[in-house]
């Protein structure tokens, strides 16, 4: 047996166990490499324009920029991985900022209240993004749509412009800094490192991973692969209401297209693809997201601080994202041929 | 240990099982033979949990079960492996061990004794290729039949179902299996065992069970048996020879390859003539494949000769009349959710034709049974799947047409009337390449085997070659 298996397989042991090299070609280190990378090229390009890259002020900037998107993209990262995806995170962000602003009326006492409101509201969506796609076996991309539209009605209907308002002290959670380190960036790391954990270290996580990479699979290893998309569904938007809080405390009060706005549908699912999580699911994880996030924002300070005009701004993430996924995918057919 | 009476099933009002009667003892291995649609699936899932019986009881030890889902079957001691496997490639060795099942210390996954446990049932099974954190999808298709049965065995099955584990095998990982099968008999774990292969069922089994149109025909030692009367008991009827006669008469030469060769194949000098069958064997990895592969232009050879022409893509091979009946039809040969009539169109369509005409005839011609039009090609068995296929290429007529790996997972029945297809075309002047792992199939349809060994042309037979001849060749033994 042992001649057979070994003539099978010469190549396994240097390759599975990856040397640096290999380490380097997967997603995650791709999408870090190419974050420093550009941060190179960042402060090559604006130190010719005549200014200072690397400053406390754009670090913040960056850190405040990615904070709420990050933590929309943890969240949009739990879902995509069990081979769902949500499109209503956008709608419930705008929601969950009314809800927390009008709770609060501008009351320190009334703050815990309108937390505690805004994540029942948010796993409340989440519960019924779940069971649409789990029950009523409609796919993810429809099920969240349909929802999306359902949270844009009701909020249409009920507002047309900011309302409630935000107390001074719940808007520290917005501006307020440690150091170099804002708070919502603060916030946005402890998402990140409690959905690592939960993806690296729980059964959730593994069955997340499971469920993702092929349902059936899971299904047939006695997994019960619904409640683990329910729960992802919940988990994210859970994160979109924390998202909804962090900008609601940053405007001061709750809007209505404070979601849509930010484009944190299509962006938060942008940033996870470009951190290397696979689309269908089953493949990926937080570190990536985190860097796809940083990735964005980076790249949304050099044109910032070039004064690059919009339109050139959105032309070239867009690029970015497609040459990233053209690279991931280049990689995986060069495995298995 | 198991004991099933009675066991009915319908599927949409289709009665795809009655009275079914399944005993399994302890340490024993019971074949389930059958053609496509006896119900040996059926009857297998609900086994296991995926389907619940109409009617009928389940007992295990002699106590009355019922599951209403896999996990209740597995927590009875009853694991499955499925022919396509159930892993998932990125993630661990030891990570699909525990799928479902992952141990947890203080609400974590315990990790270490995950991978621990998992090293220790690839020692009881001797297998050190490879480790518990190796990623499943570096892992070959043998390995990966390992990392199912440890799978098995963490759960202490008591029952391992093996729906066609030789499927996917090599001739050399067959004795893999076997070996394999043997260190679960050795432990007292019943197997049922489920194959095309007869000559697995003779090599492995105690008893066997045969199964026709939903019905039990009869439980018998395997001793009481011949592998003609096991035939006739599954498909009803004498099927005679099993291989249709060879006709002297080879025509032109279609196509020639002189010294070709790519990254995977050298030197290869191959003559295919018209009303000629050329058998190809060789072990997994000998570049049995690549070589069909390469003759139809999906992964072209760079250096060489091939008359007429060397196609340089697809699209050039298909321009040259080479059609390619792929290994993995479900992945490579046909669009599953589509109907039948959609795939048997899907070369003449992309060669330009229209409409619809002759796909009626084309079906009746491949013995597609029954030759609903309608139907998407998932529904299908193996068999009648691999026949549309077929159908696929005659629309365009190929000169040359290859196959690879034909009948793998293709009932008894359907084999036979693919056989004879095979040699139909031939004797209408096509020219024929066959790969195939199996070396009766080889022997009883090629007019020549060519043997393969490293991506080089080890040797060439006359037709009718002995298994060891042809084995010595692929294994390289000097003789």
């Amino acid at each position: 047996m042992d001649t057979l298996s070994r003539g099978r397989r010469p190549a396994l042991g240097g390759e599975a166990r990856g040397g640096l090299a290999a380490r380097l070609r997967e997603p995650t280190s791709v999408v870090f490499l190419a974050l420093f990378g550009l941060i190179a090229v960042g402060w090559v390009l604006v130190a010719l324009d005549g200014g200072q890259f690397l400053t406390t002020e754009s670090i913040v900037g960056i850190q405040q920029r990615s904070a709420a998107l990050g933590i929309v993209a943890i969240g949009q990262t739990l879902a995509i991985l069990a081979g769902s995806l949500d499109l209503s995170v956008a709608y419930l962000i705008s929601l969950t900022s009314l809800v927390a602003a009008e709770i609060m009326a501008g009351q320190d006492g009334n703050i815990l209240p309108a937390v505690a409101a805004v994540l029942a509201v948010s796993a409340l969506v989440g519960l019924v993004n779940g069971l649409v796609i789990t029950r009523l076996h409609v796919h993810a991309f429809i099920a969240t749509l349909g929802v999306a539209l359902i949270i844009r009605g009701i909020v249409d209907h009920l507002y047309d412009g900011p309302a409630g308002k935000v107390p001074e002290s719940f808007q520290l959670l917005g501006y307020s800094r440690i150091g170099p380190i804002p708070v919502s960036a603060l916030l946005w790391a402890g998402v990140a490192v409690v959905a690592w954990f939960l993806l690296s270290r729980t059964r959730l996580g593994y069955r997340v991973y499971a469920v993702g990479g092929n349902e059936e699979v899971a299904r047939l290893s006695g997994i019960r692969t619904s409640r683990v998309i329910v729960l992802t569904h919940v988990l994210c938007s859970i994160c979109a209401g924390v998202a909804g809080l962090l900008l609601a405390s940053r405007l001061g009060a709750g809007a209505p297209t404070v979601g849509t706005d930010g484009g944190y549908d299509l962006e938060s699912i942008a940033a996870v693809v470009l951190g290397g999580t696979a689309l269908a699911g089953g493949k990926g994880g937080v570190a990536g997201t985190v860097g796809g996030v940083l990735l964005l924002a980076v790249l949304d300070t050099i044109f910032n601080q070039l004064e690059v005009n919009s339109f050139v701004k959105d032309v070239v993430r867009g690029v970015v994202i497609v040459i990233a996924v053209a690279v991931y995918a280049r990689r995986i057919k060069g495995r298995s041929a | 240990m198991l004991s099933m009476r009675g066991i009915g099933k319908s599927f949409l009002g289709v009665r795809v099982l009655s009275g079914v009667d399944l005993d399994v003892a302890a340490g024993e291995v019971h074949a389930v033979v059958g053609e496509n649609g006896a119900g040996k699936s059926t009857l297998m899932k609900i086994i296991c949990g995926v389907h619940a019986p109409d009617e009928g009881t389940i007992e295990i030890d002699g106590r009355p079960v019922s599951f209403g889902h896999p996990l209740d079957a597995q927590r009875s001691g009853i694991a499955i492996i499925y022919q396509e496997f159930n892993l998932l490639p990125e993630r661990t060795v030891a990570e699909n061990v525990f799928l479902g099942r992952e141990p947890v210390r203080r609400g974590l996954v315990d990790r270490t004794a995950m991978d621990a446990a998992t090293a220790r049932l690839l020692d009881e099974l001797g297998e050190s290729s490879f480790g518990p954190r190796d990623a499943v999808k570096r892992l070959s298709v043998a390995q990966q039949q390992v990392v199912e049965i440890v799978k098995a065995l963490s759960v202490n099955a008591r029952l391992v179902v093996m729906d066609e584990p030789s499927a996917a095998l090599a001739e050399h990982e067959v004795e893999l299996l076997y070996r394999l099968i043997g260190r679960l008999r050795e432990r007292g774990v019943a197997v049922v065992y489920i194959s095309h292969r007869l000559r697995e069922v003779f090599d492995l089994a105690d008893r066997v069970t045969v199964l026709k149109d939903g019905a039990r025909v009869t439980t018998v030692p395997i001793g009481e048996v011949s592998s003609d009367e096991l035939i006739r008991l599954m498909v009803g009827r004498d099927l005679g020879t099993y291989f249709p006669a060879r006709s002297s008469a080879t025509g032109e030469v279609r196509l020639s390859l002189r010294g070709a060769g790519n990254h995977k194949l050298r030197d290869i000098d191959l003559e295919l003539r018209a009303g000629e069958i050329v058998g190809i064997a060789g072990l997994q990895g000998s570049g049995r494949s690549e070589l069909a592969k390469a003759i139809f232009g999906a992964e072209p050879f760079t250096t060489g000769e091939m008359t007429p022409s060397r196609p340089r893509s697809v699209r050039e091979g298909v321009a040259l009349g080479i059609g390619l009946v792929t290994e993995d039809r479900k992945a490579e040969g046909l669009a599953l959710r589509q109907s039948v009539r959609d795939n048997a169109l899907l070369v003449a369509r992309a060669l330009g034709a229209k409409g619809r005409d002759g796909v009626g005839g084309l079906l009746e011609r491949v013995r597609l049974s029954p030759p609903r039009q309608e139907q998407e090609v998932r529904y299908l068995s193996g068999g009648n799947q691999q026949k549309v296929v077929l159908a696929k290429w005659m629309t365009m007529a190929p000169r040359v047409l290859l196959f690879d790996e034909p009948t793998r997972g293709v009932d008894v029945g359907a084999k036979a009337a693919i056989h004879d297809l095979m040699r139909e075309l031939a004797d209408d002047g096509m020219a024929i390449m066959m790969i195939s792992s199996e070396l009766p199939e080889l022997i009883g349809m090629s007019d020549r085997v060519v043997v393969l060994r490293d991506g080089r042309i080890a040797g060439t037979l006359p037709a009718g070659p002995s298994e060891e001849a042809i084995m010595r060749l692929a294994a390289g033994e000097v003789t």
